[in-house]
């Protein structure tokens, strides 16, 4: 499986964000995009994940099931964490793993690889924001897609909460998955790196 | 359970917990019908003639009122890219969260009616026809208005937007609903008309309103 940008142009709100990029992920690779704010780290995942069109260029995964689009087989994992206050843990984690269909796990094994089961029936809005964190990433342990796209997936996790995501990453590429992470700090996995801007 | 059992589950639970919409639109219906008979005086002639008319536009602005969290919500909180990127085309996800927000919102305004046709004076058949006109438009209003709430998503207060852009569009709904109403009260037309019409304005848009909201959804997604 292989994930690949060819001459990718990103226009948001009339200016030009970046342009002529190309980049090319296999699976059992990580690719960290770096580069400062505003540089467009954003902006490539959501193209990548189909959220946003790109205005020249193409993105394509070649390997993956042929019925299925990129965005299909694709986890996101966003700024915002798709969470619902009024409901509990177990509950927002169960209504995902229904709704995002394919082949999916557990819930409470999920919950338990991230270690929130102990807060199973707790609403999320008494969750803080390194649980809420805890919580995204169950999602994608609990419906297999084999590519990841994580915006910055370590912000608000605590040490511990580090290791474990690393270790989860680690297990994904393992599989055969592929990670497109944008990053400030190290992803505690071996990846390659994409140096996003340089004009502001 | 199917992805839309999910979502319509999803939506109705969070809309009968604490912070959710169902109860406002409820309580909102009752107070506009509650303070009708103090404005119009204890006339109960015209409290009965004005009655129909009366329940239909409580409940047409007690939908609206609930109408513009039908995707803000998932908006902000990035549900919303999730639901573009599953599995699920996103015209069916969006017809399971009007039909939802209908049975969280607009089904509790049906069962209210009863009540409050007693303080407007309407008889046990008069009450009925108009709880039967609103059992079958009110999913219009939900299914038209939900492309309002779609074109508004990305908006902050986006709510007087939305009762600009989607008050036309239930003209016809509250023209046909209240004519069938006062049909089966006092006549003379038969009540088979109008009712059929409301009936076909609410098949309709069930059918354009997934499809123009998942457009404007899509278009929106900035």
């Amino acid at each position: 499986m292989r994930l690949s940008g060819r001459g990718v142009k990103c226009v948001r709100g009339g200016r030009e964000v970046f342009s002529g990029l190309d980049f090319e992920v296999a699976s059992g690779e990580v690719l960290a995009i770096t580069g400062h704010n505003g540089s467009g780290k954003t902006s490539l995942l959501r193209l990548v994940a189909g959220l946003l069109t790109p205005a020249e260029g193409t993105i394509a995964l070649d390997g993956g099931e042929a019925e299925l689009t990129l965005a299909e087989q694709t986890h996101y994992l966003g700024h915002r964490d798709a969470l619902k206050p009024a409901l509990s843990v177990l509950e927002n984690l169960s209504f995902w793993r229904n709704f995002l269909g394919g082949e999916a796990f557990d819930a409470d094994v999920s919950l338990k690889a991230v270690g929130l089961d102990h807060a199973a029936h707790l609403p999320a809005a008494y969750l803080s924001a390194g649980q809420r964190r805890r919580l995204s990433l169950a999602r994608l342990l609990a419906v297999r897609r084999p590519v990841w796209l994580l915006d910055e997936p370590t912000a608000a996790l605590d040490a511990a909460g580090q290791d474990l995501f690393s270790g989860l990453m680690r297990d994904h590429v393992v599989q055969g998955g592929l990670i497109v992470a944008a990053t400030h700090g190290p992803l505690g996995i071996e990846a390659r790196e994409l140096r996003m801007g340089g004009t502001r | 359970m199917t992805p839309l059992t999910a979502l319509i589950r999803r939506d109705i639970r969070i809309a009968l917990r604490v912070g959710g919409g169902a109860l406002i639109g409820v309580l909102f219906f009752l107070s506009v019908v509650v303070l009708m008979p103090f404005a119009v005086g204890p006339d109960l002639k015209l409290l009965a003639r004005l009655g129909p008319a009366i329940l239909w536009l409580g409940a047409l602005l007690a939908s609206l009122l609930t109408l513009d969290r039908l995707f803000a919500a998932d908006h902000e909180d990035g549900s919303l890219d999730l639901i573009v990127m599953s599995r699920t085309p996103l015209e069916l996800a969006c017809a399971a969260k009007a039909m939802a927000h209908w049975i969280a919102a607009g089904l509790p305004l049906i069962i209210a009616t009863p009540v409050l046709g007693l303080l407007l004076n309407l008889d046990g058949l008069s009450t009925s026809a108009v709880a039967l006109t609103l059992l079958a438009g009110t999913p219009a209003l939900t299914f038209t208005g939900m492309i309002g709430a779609a074109l508004a998503v990305t908006l902050h207060r986006g709510g007087l937007l939305l009762a600009v852009l989607v008050l036309p569009l239930s003209i016809p709904v509250l023209i046909f609903g209240v004519a069938a109403s006062e049909a089966a009260i006092s006549g003379p037309q038969t009540f088979g008309a109008p009712f059929s019409i409301l009936c076909a304005l609410s098949l309709i848009s069930f059918v354009v309103g997934p499809f123009a909201a998942a457009a404007s959804l899509r278009q929106g997604l900035d």
